[in-house]
């Protein structure tokens, strides 16, 4: 995960906070789990989010998604169902349009896995 | 050609900041899952899904095998003019689907 992130960051600062990850934090079916980002930006031209990336720790691919937004976006805000593979660490971050990017991990647990197969 | 649907609003004063949600039928199947036959079933997601307003690219998303079965994917845009908004869904195997909605801004 360390990697993708460094990855998508380049050489921008990254700090936490902007961007608030809304997923339940005990998930019972980890095939379709409903997620929100938002980030906190008035999304102008002058100052908008380019793009919102999530990474999870455990699944068997790094990336689960990139949006990639402008100033006709209106709001910050993307939601989508992702899969879990396992309790673990996700991560969404933002890029800026001045370049600075931020971040919001959070832990969850999965009680029924995604990609459980005999 | 796969059951897709676009819930946005038919109308929206100038200005406004309307949200679109967008499903689609589609398995995204993600490549790890067994065969049962010591194989594993081949990949077969969509990778991308595209915004256009008017013919401008106004929101985009890279999808990946995290990405749940019949993608819901759910933004915002700003209603500038009235015009059409079309959403175009592209992935594994060659697929390509565009749908449409009207929106009239007044």
């Amino acid at each position: 995960m360390q990697a993708a992130i460094a990855a998508f960051v380049g050489n921008a600062p990254l700090r936490d906070g902007r961007v608030a990850f809304g997923i339940a934090p005990l998930v019972d079916n980890g095939n379709a789990v409903p997620m929100t980002v938002r980030v906190d930006s008035p999304m102008t031209e002058a100052e908008h989010v380019r793009s919102i990336a999530l990474f999870n720790e455990l699944n068997p691919n790094t990336e689960m998604a990139v949006f990639h937004l402008g100033p006709r976006c209106g709001r910050a805000v993307v939601s989508t169902r992702v899969r879990l593979a396992t309790s673990q660490r996700l991560v969404a971050l933002a890029k800026m349009n001045d370049g600075t990017c931020w971040q919001h991990a959070v832990d969850v647990i999965v009680t029924l896995a995604a990609c459980i197969e005999s | 050609m796969a059951r897709a649907l676009i819930f946005a609003p038919k109308t929206a004063a100038r200005g406004d900041v309307i949200e679109i949600r967008t499903l689609i039928a589609h398995p995204m199947e993600s490549g790890q899952r067994s065969d049962g036959q010591g194989g594993l079933v081949a990949r077969d997601i969509l990778r991308k899904l595209e915004c256009r307003y008017d013919g401008v690219l106004v929101f985009s998303a890279e999808l990946f095998a995290a990405i749940a079965a019949n993608p819901l994917v759910s933004f915002n845009t700003v209603a500038t003019a009235s015009g059409t908004i079309s959403i175009t869904w592209s992935g594994d195997n060659g697929f390509a689907q565009t749908e449409s909605v009207m929106l009239t801004v007044s």
